[in-house]
């Protein structure tokens, strides 16, 4: 149902080939690991008797060595760089093999596979390397997934929903954590187990409420992992995504407290209420250093115009900074993390360059994409390293108790939000979200620190609840979603008069809301706004850019990726995008309203000029009475004589039609509809971005051009004729030709072309304020 | 200022409170406040409006105002402008910003997106005729970008121009000559079919426990 069917065929075949080669590559890679590690027993060998020489250099002489093995210098880096090297073929192997990845998550496979590896490893050398020390993980691999989630964080439905998020990530992470811990508690005291060698009652309440702690909270890399790949609606997955963000408050908060807890061995009441406080110093803690470092970074790339190469390096630096001194302090550093992106990013956004943008979503894109896959492989090898203590009371009671804590959380938390909430949570919602909690990594890790007597069985029961909830919900999520019918994400590209209503509601709820004397949310972020605009972007937003509402950046993004797309598909002279941004339509209504002063509709483009006669003609046609009093105000450029009247010199018109454009190029008057706004960092991204594909020099007559223009046509490059005559492909400009006879009577259906090619397109009516009028007028000789 | 009116009867509360789906605390609340605004009158004017200090912010509060006296959303059929409204009149229009129920039938939903979507339509639609033409979505545009400077007038020719591209887009070529004149009701709920506006289009009236009762009409 889901799995699209790889062709059969040649292509299946080079693509089965394809995956031969690559696993074939994979697995001498890894031969390659064990060798070198064998080689390097070796090496270190030789390298003693290497040694002995040396001292005896004066009574005998060695020959020079050419060729020799010094493997323990580069160790380190080498078997990194190879584990790097394995997780990154992998993840291409997978894709090879559409089948495979569109049944299960790409998760399980890397999970997998590290077994897989872990287990050669271990036959090849006995003892298996610790791969996955807590400290590469928080510090190496966990941050960039985490600035990659926080940057991109879509903070429109993020702040909407911000209320059940906490609720979800606060009441919900406690609520599992005591549930669980004093359940498993109890079943500890409970169970008497003859087969096991550990007597479970032995754990006391304390280290159960740590294990719970650790395991009750949803691991943001599994949630997104797995979420990817099933496209679910925005709403649903910020809620479960928001909610694995900040639930890591929670958890850092609880994990100390009980370990603290541990060590004293009593609780106290005071305890228990500096607990509480710890819990808001942590998070409000780890987002204040986060908006700081943010705030820091987006001054900092005020500064950055003439340098911009290094731009990048500071969004890294300086979330990296704010990841670390969140975590001196017992902060919660991912907190930390997604403040500081969320912070800093419109304001950086709005100050980098083009390709310090593309480079930054790239980099942190592929730093993400490798971390996730190397924390699931060495999940995967950690899961083979160590002895495990099988306690199947104690595994089966865990997971049964998860699954039941999760669920009973997530319905009673549902029901109490359900009543703060305009759009309600269904039933089906709660399923997936409950059915979404995922842990992962983050659990593993903690739970490798733990420096309990019991730490063996708590590793195995965490590593068990990881394994169940990824391979099983995570494989079957995506046919439960399909069965269940909920909703998808919507593909559909953001339209602009989406946009333009968006921004038309804020404003209207606001008003609203102001009548009514109510102060409610839309209030408050439209004060925020204010705030925003009139204080903190001029401070750290450099130069005019501060000015530019979300409105038209959001335009000109739009206006450039179509012109982008145009150029890739082909250059095809079919335009399928809102191209007639350039050119306005206020010259079409004069067919039913026509003004009093029939100036408005004078005004015609150059390249036009044809099929805008064309145009003329037919809605001329139609209106015969008007047809005097229009044809005085359609005289511009072209018609100088009465349509109507044949007989009519093609060639004189032709090159009058040539002087005309020549001037109005040599002119470059500002006729099109936008001039170019001072500094809009989007429009001055196109000009830098151009690879200049997007300016097609003008070829001969009968090359056929695209015209691509932009909203600010301020270069000269960006006006080119278009000398393809393009019929019945929707909507196109053209121009004709001149080869083609001028005036020979068009057809109807080729009117009817023209007519809905230029129903959509027009020039921009005359701006009362505009000078330009005057090189319209009629009196003016069109210089030769 | 003289004596206040006192408030309507508890009849003509229930009333009301039918025929616009607000509860009696809403009702009490609201008839507060437009008591508030209209100095004690029955009835209010524009100027009235003007006198909301934090409204004065707002690019589009021209239209918000003249959505209050407009006859249309009074009832589908009247047609027009008034110069001042009631009470009941106010609380029409407020009732088109409440929350959804719960449990809304499909067809109850879609009564529901296309009132909103007709109040917003009306907002668009100066003149009244029934089209929003370029002009008017210029104007819309015009408004939204105010707060910008001259940087606004011309961009929001070149945006108005994009989006009425879109609609040409979205409503396919067929109707050829209806596009001239402007986009109608139709042609506005497919531009914003994939806008779930009646999530969106919400104000929370009270924040009380009191869930506005389903009366979808």
């Amino acid at each position: 149902m889901f799995s699209r069917m790889a062709p059969r065929g040649r292509s299946g075949l080079g693509r089965s080939l394809a995956e031969l080669g690559l696993l074939l590559l994979a697995i001498l890679v890894l031969l390659d690991g064990t060798v070198l590690s064998l080689v390097a027993a070796i090496s270190s060998e030789s390298d003693t008797h290497e040694a002995k020489p040396v001292t005896h250099k004066n009574t005998s002489k060695k020959s020079f060595p050419v060729l020799g093995i010094k493997y323990d210098d580069v160790s380190v880096p080498f078997e990194i760089a190879l584990w790097v090297l394995l997780a990154s073929l992998m993840k291409l192997g997978f894709h090879l093999i559409p089948r495979l990845s569109n049944v299960v998550p790409e998760s399980c496979l890397l999970i997998s596979v590290g077994l897989l590896v872990g287990g050669i490893l271990k036959l090849a050398r006995d003892e298996v390397p610790p791969v996955l020390s807590d400290r590469i993980f928080f510090l190496c691999l966990l941050p960039p997934i985490i600035l990659d989630a926080g940057y991109f964080l879509p903070i429109r439905p993020f702040v909407e929903n911000i209320g059940t998020i906490l609720m979800f990530a606060v009441v919900g992470t406690l609520w599992n954590a005591f549930f669980v811990g004093g359940l498993i508690y109890a079943v500890c005291q409970i169970a008497q187990d003859q087969y096991s060698d550990i007597d479970l009652s032995t754990i006391g309440i304390l280290p159960c409420l740590l294990f719970g702690s650790i395991i009750s909270a949803v691991d943001p890399v599994a949630v997104l992992a797995v979420f990817e790949e099933i496209h679910i609606n925005e709403l649903l997955h910020i809620l479960v995504f928001g909610e694995s963000l900040l639930n890591d408050a929670v958890t850092v908060v609880l994990y100390h407290l009980f370990e603290e807890f541990m060590d004293s061995g009593s609780v106290s009441a005071v305890d228990a209420i500096l607990g509480l406080v710890s819990f808001l110093v942590v998070a409000l803690g780890g987002v204040l250093v986060g908006a700081f470092y943010g705030i820091l970074a987006a001054f900092t790339s005020r500064f950055t115009s003439h340098t911009r190469v290094i731009e990048p390096l500071f969004v890294f630096l300086y979330s990296y900074m704010a990841y670390l001194s969140a975590e001196v302090f017992h902060l919660s550093g991912i907190m930390s993390l997604i403040a500081c992106g969320a912070v800093m990013r419109p304001y950086v956004e709005a100050n980098i360059s083009h390709k310090s943008h593309t480079t930054i979503k790239y980099f942190l894109k592929m730093w993400s994409s490798v971390s996730e896959t190397l924390i699931f492989i060495f999940l995967g090898v950690a899961t083979v390293e160590g002895e495990h203590h099988w306690d199947w009371i104690f595994l089966t009671s865990t997971v049964i108790l998860c699954l039941v804590a999760r669920i009973i959380g997530v319905v009673g938390l549902t029901f109490i939000i359900n009543k703060f909430r305009i759009v309600k949570l269904t039933t089906k919602d709660q399923f997936i979200i409950a059915y979404g909690g995922l842990r992962g990594a983050i659990a593993f890790s903690l739970g490798f620190i733990l420096h309990s007597e019991h730490k063996r069985i708590f590793l195995t029961a965490i590593i068990t609840i990881i394994f169940f909830t990824v391979f099983v919900q995570g494989m079957t999520i995506k046919p439960l979603v399909e069965l269940l019918a909920v909703k998808k994400k919507n593909e559909a590209k953001r339209s602009i008069n989406e946009e333009i209503h968006t921004r038309f509601l804020d404003h209207l709820l606001t008003g609203i809301e102001d009548i009514c004397g109510h102060y409610g949310h839309h209030h408050w972020k439209n004060k925020l706004n204010r705030f925003n605009k009139k204080y903190v972007k001029k401070i750290l937003i450099a130069g005019d850019r501060s000015k530019e509402p979300h409105l038209i950046a959001f335009y000109h993004k739009l206006e450039m990726k179509n012109a982008i797309q145009m150029v890739e598909s082909g250059g095809g002279s079919k335009l399928n995008s809102s191209f007639p941004s350039t050119v306005s339509m206020q010259n079409i209504q004069p067919k039913i309203q026509s003004p009093p002063s029939a100036r408005p509709s004078e005004r015609v483009l150059p390249q036009l000029t044809k099929g805008r006669e064309e145009e003329i003609r037919q809605i001329l046609r139609t209106n015969l009475q008007k047809t005097r009093q229009r044809l005085q105000s359609y005289n511009r450029h072209t018609l100088v004589v009465d349509p109507d009247e044949e007989g009519f010199d093609d060639l004189f018109l032709k090159k009058r039609r040539r002087m005309e454009l020549d001037w109005k190029l040599k002119q470059m008057t500002n006729y099109l509809s936008v001039p170019r706004p001072q500094g809009s960092p989007t429009m001055s991204r196109a000009r830098i971005a151009s690879d200049s594909q997007a300016y097609v020099k003008p070829g001969a007559e009968n090359v056929p051009t695209i015209q691509i223009d932009l909203a600010s046509p301020q270069s000269p490059d960006s006006v080119r004729l278009l000398d393809e005559v393009v019929q019945d492909q929707g909507l196109t400009m053209s121009l004709p030709s001149s080869s083609r006879g001028a005036y020979k009577t068009s057809g109807k259906d080729d009117g009817r072309d023209q007519q809905t090619l230029l129903r959509c397109l027009s020039d921009p009516g005359p701006d009362p304020d505009d000078d330009d009028d005057e090189d319209y007028d009629d009196d003016e000789p069109v210089p030769t | 200022m003289g004596a206040l009116t006192s408030t309507p009867a508890p009849i003509e509360h229930a009333d009301l409170s039918e025929k616009t789906g607000f509860s009696h605390r809403q009702i009490m609340v609201l008839h507060k406040r437009f008591k508030h605004l209209s100095d004690g009158d029955d009835v209010l004017r524009r100027e009235d409006f003007l006198g909301i200090p934090s409204l004065k912010y707002n690019p589009i509060r021209k239209e918000i105002i003249e959505a209050f006296f407009n006859r249309r959303n009074f009832s589908p059929s009247r047609q027009g402008r008034a110069n001042e409204i009631g009470f009941e009149e106010f609380l029409v229009v407020l009732s088109y910003f409440r929350p959804p129920c719960s449990k809304m039938t499909d067809e109850q939903r879609k009564n529901i997106r296309r009132e909103k979507l007709k109040f917003i339509f009306n907002m668009h639609d100066a003149d009244g005729d029934g089209l929003i033409t370029l002009e008017d979505y210029k104007h819309v545009v015009e408004e939204l970008l105010s707060r910008s400077g001259a940087l606004g007038k011309e961009t929001s020719r070149a945006i108005a121009d994009a989006a009425m591209f879109e609609v040409a887009r979205t409503v396919g070529h067929t109707d050829r000559d209806e596009f001239y004149e402007g986009i109608t009701f139709e042609h506005f709920l497919k531009l914003l079919s994939n806008f779930d506006i009646e999530s969106r289009m919400n104000i929370r009236f009270l924040k009380s426990n009191m869930i506005p009762g389903c009366t979808v009409g």
